[in-house]
């Protein structure tokens, strides 16, 4: 039997072309009066993918999941599952479950009964209710607290009860809405981990929506970053953060350094950009950027290597002054200012207790990276 | 008290950095914002409970006041304590003899219950539209509600005479379009007592139940539609039953006042009907017999103690689950 792990590392049905698109969203837009929530916005979803959708508040993200849930319709454009076009269906008909940011437990109710609330919408017998009911609570670890009300339990309880109260009718697809919104930091990540496997074990389809990129990133298959109703771009997490599409999702996801300037054509994807200032990089990842297009060349801070001496085999190196230094324990985060003005964030692991060449502010130093740290981002 | 003495007493400068003096001051205020109603309950509703309890202990006399004996300190301290001797509960034995009393009473309850319901059943879907409008909007169909009170409750109630008289607005209309051909006789009838008792009450019950709809998360009723429950069960199993401490609390509220209610049925429900308020004021006004409109009255209170039980307890039960 394949592991877990395994099966997550070989799953990838968007580069198949012949993969059957499970969720897909054609052509949808949602106005609200005036305001245009989601602006003629197209997207497939795999069986069995964990998806999320990542952006600011108000950027549509939620729009789309309740369209999905069939809480709106949309206003253009349609909406399939499995195939079947959901225009019409009302919510309590659809194959699709939601776990509500709120989570939306009924107060008047035990734990018990609001997870068994969907099983018995769908007349199931009470036997297998009652069955059903004790797997899940024991999925959630709620075993000892299936006759308490929902305010007898914690933050992190109650979530547990959405969560399974959500997954108790083993929809198609299961959709949640900021589910770790509400909870404290160190159990947003355990939760993180949990809601993975989970997924795995249900294999159920999940949409979450989110707001926070490190959520997206640890628990994804694949995310959207949405900005203003449309879809930025589509990719796994390590192409969102290594291959940004735009200066948008480079810039939205993580931390990252622009360089504005035009190109200068090499060899077979390699280019300089000249940055002004005297500035000119050097890189692999060029792309297909035009000769003499303005690009960005965006590079991330723990790819620039920072140094009190001119590296002497460095490809790219700038030279500036320390302008602010935060240790976080496990790295050091340096703002260096260059000498044109720009600021460039560095980020060093400490990887040693002691470092033998300790940088401190208003020293001068050199940013260094290789040619193919960067990206050229035309968009 | 204790709390204060044993920290003031355990040490003079208080972990709270306050001096003795302001805690004590604190302290004091703290109870006379208790002692205030309180002693108002007591001078406004205690000392007059007290009076008409001893009245209805009294024999029925042609004097001023109409009754003996009277208790006061014309003969000293020794005559007031005189009089307790002939005090007796002659007059609630009356109560039992004559049926009058005992059917005015149940009529009395039946009229309250039905209208009671009556009202619910008119005030749900008010404050129920009241909730799921537009929040702009709400103040509004609040102040709307409450509109009424601004007119003497006396007056209005006469207004529903002109409409609801055989030749009245209400008839008017129906002849006129030619959907009935007699005048309906509506004026003096248990009907018209209905009418009167759901208008006039209607705001008691809305309110409650506005308050109770309008904290409800909307997201319940999606949960519920999400995990395939259709619009109307959803009402019978999240919102109706999570509005239940309003419907209490506005059912015990025009239940209580209306037992006991006088206007409305004796200038809409007219001689014909039977309610107890009714009876007590005949048996005060009309025949001047004190003694057995006092006994009726707190029959009538022990009556509807146990309602006002009830619905102390709803409220701190409700009071509990909102913390």
């Amino acid at each position: 039997m394949k592991s877990l792990g395994s099966i997550r590392r070989d799953f990838a049905p968007w580069n198949d072309p012949n993969a059957k698109p499970y969720i897909q969203f054609e052509n949808v837009t949602k106005r609200f009066g005036d305001f245009t929530a989601v602006n003629n916005l197209s997207l497939t979803i795999f069986e069995r993918e964990f998806f999320a959708l990542l952006g600011a508040s108000g950027c549509g993200k939620s729009t789309l999941l309740r369209m999905l849930a069939g809480f709106e319709e949309p206003t253009a454009g349609r909406i399939l599952l499995d195939g079947q076009d959901l225009r019409g269906i009302p919510p309590y008909r659809r194959p699709v479950n939601m776990m509500f940011q709120s989570y939306a437990l009924f107060p008047h109710m035990t734990v018990e009964n609001n997870i068994a609330f969907g099983l018995k919408q769908d007349g199931m017998a009470r036997p297998d209710i009652e069955r059903r009911v004790g797997e899940m609570l024991k999925l959630v670890k709620l075993e000892q607290f299936a006759k308490r009300k929902p305010h007898q339990l914690s933050g992190g309880q109650r979530q547990r009860v959405a969560l399974a109260r959500s997954v108790a009718k083993r929809p198609k697809v299961l959709l949640l809405d900021e589910p770790l919104g509400a909870l404290d930091k160190k159990l947003r990540e355990e939760t993180q981990f949990e809601l993975m496997d989970l997924q795995q074990e249900l294999g159920l389809t999940f949409v979450v929506v989110t707001h926070d990129q490190e959520e997206a990133m640890t628990m994804a298959d694949r995310i959207a970053i949405m900005d203003k109703g449309e879809v930025m771009q589509v990719a796994t997490p390590a192409e969102v953060y290594e291959a940004p599409g735009s200066r948008f999702v480079a810039g939205f996801v993580g931390n990252v350094n622009m360089f504005e300037g035009k190109v200068a054509r090499g060899a077979a994807g390699a280019a300089s950009i000249d940055a002004g200032n005297g500035i000119t990089i050097r890189t692999e990842n060029a792309g297909d950027a035009a000769a003499g297009a303005t690009v960005a060349f965006a590079i991330r801070p723990e790819k620039i290597k920072v140094s009190s001496k001119k590296p002497a085999d460095a490809v790219n190196a700038i030279e500036g002054e320390v302008y602010d230094i935060a240790y976080l324990g496990d790295m050091t985060v340096y703002h260096i200012k260059l000498d044109d003005g720009h600021v460039v964030r560095a980020s060093a692991m400490n990887a040693a207790r002691v470092t033998e060449d300790p940088l401190t502010w208003n020293d001068r130093a050199w940013v260094s990276f290789r040619p193919d740290a960067g990206v050229v981002l035309t968009r | 008290m204790s709390n204060a003495v044993t920290a003031v007493s355990a040490s003079p400068a208080t972990n709270d950095g306050k001096t003795v003096p302001a805690r004590l001051v604190e302290a004091f205020v703290g109870r006379l914002v208790i002692i205030i109603p309180y002693l108002w309950l007591l001078f406004f509703f205690l000392v007059p409970f007290i009076i008409v309890f001893k009245i209805s202990l009294s024999q029925t006399a042609i004097a001023m006041p109409p009754y003996t004996p009277v208790l006061d300190f014309r003969d000293g301290i020794s005559g007031f304590f005189a009089g307790f001797g002939e005090l007796n509960f002659d007059n609630y034995a009356w109560l039992t003899q004559d049926a009058l009393y005992f059917n005015a009473y149940v009529s009395s309850v039946i009229i309250a219950g039905i209208s009671t319901v009556l009202t619910l059943l008119v005030g749900y879907p008010i404050a129920y539209g009241m909730a799921r409008a537009p929040a702009s909007i709400r103040p509004t169909l609040l102040m709307l509600v409450i509109l009424p009170f601004w007119t003497s409750f006396l007056i209005r109630v006469y207004a529903w005479i002109g409409i609801l008289k055989p030749e009245g607005l209400l008839n008017q209309l129906l002849l006129s379009t030619g959907i009935i051909s007699q005048p309906l006789i509506i004026l003096n009838t248990y009907t018209a007592i209905f009418i009167g008792i759901v208008y006039s009450y209607l705001p008691f019950m809305v309110l409650p139940l506005y308050s109770a709809l309008e904290k409800m998360d909307h997201s319940l009723i999606e949960a519920a539609k999400d995990l395939g429950c259709p619009p109307a069960s959803a009402f019978w199993k999240i919102t109706f039953p999570l509005s239940l401490p309003g419907v209490i609390a506005g059912c015990l509220l025009v239940f209580i006042p209306a037992v006991g209610e006088f206007v409305i049925p004796d200038l809409l429900g007219g001689s014909q009907t039977l309610m107890i308020g009714k009876t007590l004021w005949n048996e005060f006004f009309a025949n001047r017999d004190w003694p057995v409109s006092s006994a009726v009255a707190v029959i009538l209170l022990l009556l509807l103690i146990v309602p006002i039980m009830l619905f102390q307890r709803a409220q701190a039960r409700a009071q509990e689950q909102d913390k």
